[in-house]
């Protein structure tokens, strides 16, 4: 049987969901969950990962020390991840500390045409014998072939896994084929897959990642995540066991784990809203999805314009200030 | 009047830059440009202009050391600190291009006369020449100041591999700038490559917690102050005026480049090589005993 490797980015992606509100207690109560369960990487942070506690993509309830060190406290089996995005974090504000506390996985991720920027993080992440990922997002706007160049300087730069993110939701399984088989041909280290589900195709996806030889996935509780939420980690866990893949979870434990996060972590499970399908549509990332309402809503203007138009301005991650601008500029036309 | 004699070391695209400006100024004359290979495409342009090259890195100054009294270093923030070791025994002004920080930090619209009391200014960052002039009128229209964050947005294909590999160091240089020039308790910067093609201009927001904000009085200041920018960067723009939005102000500002050496998108490189220009003209002015 073929082992597949799951992270756990409830506590990172998830705190998109609850504008990055998510308590110590609450990181508490769900690493001791997912611990029990046996998860393999619980990945930890606000959404945009180290240091992006922000007024551009929200401030955090609690500092990255606080998160970092309560989940430090919380497990053991299971290994401690962060995602860290070059142009947030900064290697000496946010890396060294967090290594000092003692993070084991760190996957550092760039927009899907911008790898050269993560060289140096994912450099001083291997000299300091961490884990180390590579993660591309966004990765709908980019072809098969300009991810393989992008993963391959990834490699070289020192990552010892490669991760597509499918940040908006935005694939059908024969993208996420076409790219998965391209990266495991063009590259000697691991592949996975992190997917959303605007498009209703989260665990459809995940499965087309596995099928076409990716060894690594993500998956949140319930789908806990940003916009339409992520694949949700227990019906992937379900899966893989009856398509013949092994997790080391433990069945029972991650639905236990699932239940107690619905219960102490979410405000609402996570469903595909009317906006979040065009989020999917218009291939925006998942993480814009509350203030696009929150500043369509101010305005009066309607949410799904504004995602069309973001997406046709083909905006990345990070790039949560150009709401703003392009919801001021529906106002004007309005007014013509 | 005789124009102020100039180097530019480094012979990348902000070097190369700087040249073509330079050939249109009234105050500045480019003595020598200077690189490590003489086949750069950024030699070929100086040649081509005319203009007197060397490939002997710092050392064309050392062997000359009367061939100009001002020195642009648009190499790195390590070789910077080295040449001003050497710039500085030769008694030579320097406007320093890198984030190395070795002088004081410079945005000509807040502080041109104090820029030229020094030996060695430093440009800060592109970003940091399009937002700081913004939070600088925050700090001076709040008394209270807590938070200053500035994300800047630039095309992909104006981010050559010296700003990739130097983003860590073009944040913290940003940052302390903006802390510097605002007062903020706590400041804080974001950089975003967009890939996008045609290609995005450079865009920045700055955004602000303070006590009792006063976004008519703001409003009024950065409406001067745009004007101000535009007399030595035309293609500096208001996107977005102030607002106070979710318990932030907001202000959005563009910068298109004048399409020198680079394409009228990197309004990034454009903004800090106008910023340097106008600085060095200023001390020109100095020079000549045309500013009281």
């Amino acid at each position: 049987m073929k082992a597949i490797l799951i992270s756990d980015p409830t506590l990172r992606d998830g705190n998109h969901a609850v504008a990055h509100q998510l308590s110590a207690k609450q990181i508490a109560v769900y690493c001791d969950a997912a611990e029990k369960a046996s998860v393999p990487i619980v990945e930890v942070g606000h959404g945009n990962g180290l240091g992006a506690s922000s007024l551009q993509v929200g401030e955090a309830l609690e500092t990255d020390v606080v998160l970092l060190e309560t989940a430090r406290a919380h497990l053991n089996k299971s290994k401690l991840g962060i995602h860290v995005i070059p142009g947030f974090a900064t290697i000496n504000r946010d890396l060294k500390g967090a290594i000092e506390i003692g993070v084991d996985v760190i996957r550092v991720a760039s927009h899907c045409t911008e790898a050269d920027i993560t060289q140096r993080h994912l450099g001083y992440s291997r000299e300091k014998g961490k884990e180390t990922y590579g993660v591309l997002m966004m990765s709908h706007m980019a072809s098969p072939e300009l991810l393989v160049e992008e993963a391959q300087k990834m490699e070289l730069y020192g990552a010892e896994g490669i991760i597509i993110m499918d940040s908006a939701g935005a694939f059908l399984p024969s993208d996420v084929t076409d790219r998965i088989e391209a990266l495991v041909e063009g590259l000697s280290i691991p592949v996975g897959f992190h997917g959303h589900n605007n498009l209703g195709m989260g665990i459809a996806n995940s499965v087309a990642a596995i099928q076409a030889g990716a060894t690594i996935l993500d998956g949140t509780a319930k789908g806990f995540g940003a916009g339409a939420g992520n694949a949700q980690i227990e019906v992937l866990v379900a899966v893989l066991q009856k398509m013949g893949y092994t997790t080391g979870i433990d069945m029972y434990k991650i639905l236990d784990a699932a239940d107690i996060a619905e219960r102490e972590i979410m405000p609402l499970v996570p469903i595909i809203r009317s906006e979040s399908i065009v989020s999917g549509l218009a291939g925006v990332f998942s993480g814009f999805s509350k203030h696009v309402t929150r500043i369509s809503k101010e305005y009066g203007v309607d949410q799904r314009d504004v995602y069309f138009e973001l997406g046709r301005r083909k905006v990345v991650a990070g790039q949560e200030d150009l709401i703003i601008e392009v919801v001021l500029d529906l106002v004007k036309n309005k007014k013509k | 009047m005789s124009k102020l004699k100039v180097a530019i070391l480094g012979s990348g695209n902000i070097g190369t830059d700087l040249l073509i400006k330079i050939q249109r100024s009234e105050y500045l004359e480019c003595m020598l440009f200077i690189g490590r290979n003489l086949s750069s495409p950024g030699m070929a342009k100086a040649i081509s202009l005319g203009v007197k090259v060397s490939d002997q890195s710092i050392n064309a100054i050392v062997k000359d050391p009367d061939c100009c009294d001002l020195i642009f270093d648009a190499t790195s923030a390590k070789d910077a600190k080295y040449h001003w070791e050497i710039l500085e025994k030769l008694g030579k002004i320097v406007i320093d291009m890198t984030p190395a920080k070795l002088g004081g930090l410079c945005i000509p619209a807040v502080n041109l006369q104090d820029a030229i009391e020094q030996r060695n200014v430093n440009m800060v960052t592109c970003g940091g020449q399009a937002s700081i002039p913004i939070a600088y009128l925050i700090g001076q229209t709040h008394a209270e100041v807590e938070y200053i964050e500035v994300v800047s947005s630039i095309s992909s294909r104006s981010a050559g591999p010296a700003t990739r590999l130097n983003l860590d160091e073009y944040i913290e240089t940003t940052e302390e700038g903006v802390r510097v020039f605002s007062n903020a308790k706590k400041t804080k910067a974001i950089l975003n490559l967009n890939p996008a093609n045609p290609c995005i201009d450079m865009q920045t927001t700055i955004f602000a917690k303070v006590k009792n904000p006063d976004i008519k009085a703001l409003t009024a200041a950065v409406n001067n102050m745009v004007a101000k920018i535009n007399t030595y960067v035309p293609g500096y723009q208001l996107l977005v005026a102030p607002i106070y939005e979710n318990n932030r102000i907001v202000v959005m500002v563009k910068a298109q480049g004048l399409g020198d050496y680079l394409p009228k998108y990197a309004g990034n490189l454009d903004i800090i090589n106008c910023a340097a220009i106008a600085v060095a003209e200023e001390y020109a002015k100095k020079v000549a005993g045309l500013l009281k």
